[in-house]
């Protein structure tokens, strides 16, 4: 007999292991949730992992306050639905405790801010060890990402000393204060994701899907047009049939055209698609380190 | 409009691992292959062009894919393992792209770990140098399965058969001191894609094998154990509800062998045995699990089990054992090995303590020639030493099996994994 197994199916396994190594190796752990599609996995592996059982950590959505509806009606929906436990931080909470400040100016986000409010969050609910969705082939300083990673008390990354991880054997131990971000899907590619929840006829929010939206263009992407974002003077809105790839703030998540409206048309336009996931995210383009930039200072 | 893409749910996943320095070409060879597989996306292509141009560089450096850290940016040398993805309709790739030089044998040995095939690239000009001999000892010492060297630069000998056959003989010369069981050999040139993807025109006397065919096809279904049944219990699922008022699943990765429904096994160390009741997958019930599946077991009787403990097939119990002879590789840089000090050890999903009883030898890792003299066991060294622990492991030979056959040291004091072993 041949003891072959589907490719989807081992980083599943690889995935739940981990979520599996997380409940036995800390005290009190939560998910990162962003209402984005990598997020959604993770619930879903760890409502996997734990079946009969509940998820036995909560999720934390850090709100910005500048999300789609859609992604808060999709949250409440899959708490609602799979009996989980939600935790909501407010960024606009520090802004008006004067605790953050507000960018200003035409490319304004609170993609930094949320940093702050994340940060509080963990330390308030005295979470060991937070689980995030990133993956390795999202970006440069992501592909040297390790599963456990280890943040000082300060939740600062220190990429030129992670722990090696070899085989199956994850180390957890930590000092006092510190805590770990656990990525349990580093080795699912964007095409792995659309691949697996077609496989798994997982729903997901329509965001994703074409619809038709109010947008306008600026330095060659599309904007969701909405209140939080000040249209320069020469901007111009207009409907089109777009969707999203990648899910964030409405500030900072390009949309695409398309006239996808099933899994299957995703997967054949993400297979041949030119340009990245996070080709369309702002937050990225601001330097050419900006992602390490933002993981050294405790950024997801 | 989703015609012809073939994804089908039976392609495999493969893991390989390259090392070596800037100029060997290896980032050219990785970045070809991600090209040729059309994984390097225009946005990425645009931002390392943007960034080569800054630097003054004349072409593209498709160095910049991968050395994703400022630091590694500014002093051009990959520092530390990073993972890239690309996939073809046959399979799926993930390449752990390590540094070569002695300074990071470490994270040469940590992007081993788990891969199947050990790709080494050798330089038509150069031949079978010291880089070259580290990188295979070490891939020969962590047993990865297959080895693929790649004599690079074809190009620049004119692509001369007689330089590839020379190079080839020197290497089986170097390698008969080696346990490797299966190398392969295909003449490239990564800057001009010769043997690749296409088989190269500028070498007709080779007529085997381009890399991508050998990496599509090279069989590695039998890389895993699937003769002795090994279930390391990692977490017990008791969802206390009405509906599953006395579930009690054991939850874990197979580690080796087939586990059946009905098969009677044995809790180990505490000898206990039942029958397997149930195999859960999610909502699923399943007849057989194996290697690498993460599932549920649901034993016949009530016995007392948790993680650490391991699920063995009755009558084929490994060996448990309080005295380990260990290959290891010292990982850690403030402090060198410490034989006055106890060690936290985890083997599969239990944790001991142990003491270092014996340095048998250190090991050369660019000739092979071992040292009973030094006791000094620093970063990147490795060496066979005898350990003593607290508890008695459940242990299999690294040979046997490359996941109960493994382990890693924790420093009480930093928490820092300092070692990885690999059991004798």
């Amino acid at each position: 007999m041949d003891y072959k197994f589907d490719y989807l199916r081992e980083l599943e396994s690889e995935s739940i292991f981990i979520m599996r190594e997380v409940a036995s190796q800390f005290q009190n752990p939560v998910i990162l949730f962003s209402g984005g599609k990598d997020s959604i996995l993770l619930t879903y592996l760890a409502i996997k992992a734990f079946y009969p059982a509940r998820v036995p950590f909560p999720l934390l959505h850090i709100d910005t306050g500048h999300n789609f509806q859609e992604t808060l009606d999709y949250r409440d929906w899959l708490v609602e639905n799979y009996g989980l436990s939600m935790k909501v931080g407010y960024v606009q909470e520090a802004i008006d405790k004067g605790l953050v400040k507000e960018e200003k100016g035409y490319n304004a986000s609170r993609n930094f801010l949320q940093t702050f409010t994340l940060l509080d969050e963990l330390e308030k609910g005295k979470y060991d060890a937070a689980l995030g969705g990133g993956r390795r082939d999202e970006e440069k300083a992501r592909a040297k990402e390790r599963f456990f990673s280890h943040r000082d008390e300060f939740g600062q990354w220190d990429p030129k000393n992670q722990r090696p991880e070899l085989w199956n054997l994850f180390n957890g131990k930590k000092n006092f204060g510190e805590h770990f971000r656990v990525f349990p899907i580093s080795n699912w590619t964007e095409l792995d994701v659309w691949l697996y929840f077609e496989m798994e006829g997982f729903p997901l929010p329509n965001l994703y899907f074409a619809h038709e939206r109010p947008v306008f263009e600026r330095d060659g992407m599309l904007l969701a047009d909405c209140d939080y974002i000040i249209k320069k003077p020469t901007e111009q809105v207009f409907v089109e049939t777009i969707r999203c790839r990648t899910i964030g703030d409405m500030t900072c998540t390009g949309v695409w055209k398309s006239n996808a409206v099933s899994l299957q048309e995703i997967i054949a336009e993400v297979a041949t698609s030119r340009i990245t996931e996070r080709g369309g995210r702002t937050d990225d383009k601001r330097s050419e380190t900006a992602m390490e930039d933002r993981k050294r200072q405790g950024y997801f | 409009m989703i015609a012809d893409i073939d994804y089908s749910l039976d392609s495999e996943l493969l893991r390989f691992s390259t090392a070596g320095s800037v100029d060997d070409g290896k980032s050219t060879l990785i970045g070809r292959l991600l090209y040729d597989s059309k994984s390097i996306f225009q946005d990425q292509y645009d931002a390392i062009e943007e960034s080569s141009k800054k630097r003054g560089e004349q072409e593209v450096n498709l160095a910049l894919l991968t050395d994703g850290l400022k630091a590694e940016r500014e002093q051009g040398i990959t520092i530390d393992v990073a993972y890239r993805y690309f996939s073809t309709p046959k399979r799926k790739f993930i390449i752990a792209d390590t540094p070569g030089h002695i300074q990071y044998t470490r994270n040469m040995v940590t992007g081993s770990s788990t891969s199947n095939v050990s790709l080494i690239l050798v330089d038509a000009r150069n031949g079978v140098i010291e880089q070259t001999k580290r990188h295979s000892i070490i891939s020969s010492l962590l047993q990865i399965p297959h080895l693929v060297v790649c004599i690079n630069k074809m190009d620049l000998v004119n692509y001369d058969e007689a330089v590839y056959n020379q190079v080839k003989q020197d290497y089986l010369d170097f390698a008969a001191t080696l346990h490797v069981k299966d190398i392969t050999f295909i003449p490239i040139s990564a800057l001009k894609g010769d043997n690749i993807v296409t088989p190269s025109e500028n070498m007709p006397w080779y007529t085997a094998t381009t890399l991508m065919d050998y990496l599509e096809n090279v069989k590695i279904t039998n890389d895993r154990n699937f003769e002795d049944a090994r279930f390391p219990v990692q977490y017990v699922i008791r969802p206390n509800t009405d509906e599953f008022h006395d579930f009690r699943g054991y939850a874990g990765r197979v580690a080796g062998g087939v586990l059946r429904v009905g098969d009677d096994v044995t809790v180990l160390p505490s000898g206990h045995t039942s029958k397997i009741a149930k195999i859960n997958l999610y909502k699923d019930a399943i007849q057989e699990a194996y290697p690498p599946m993460s599932v549920a077991i649901e034993l016949e009787d009530d016995v007392d089990i948790s993680r650490g403990d391991m699920l063995v097939k009755t009558g084929l119990e490994p060996q448990s054992s309080q005295d380990l002879e260990l290959m290891i590789c010292w990982f850690d840089q403030s402090n060198a090995l410490n034989q006055q000090t106890k060690y936290t050890i985890r083997h599969t999903t239990r944790e001991a303590r142990c003491v270092v009883k014996d340095i048998t030898y250190k090991l050369n890792v660019n000739d092979l020639s071992q040292d009973t003299e030094s006791k000094s066991i620093k970063m990147n060294d490795i060496a066979c030493i005898k350990i003593k622990t607290t508890t008695p492991l459940v242990i299999d030979q690294y040979s046997r099996n490359r996941i109960t056959g493994s382990v890693i040291l924790i420093d009480e004091g930093t928490n820092n994994t300092v070692a990885a072993g690999m059991i004798v």
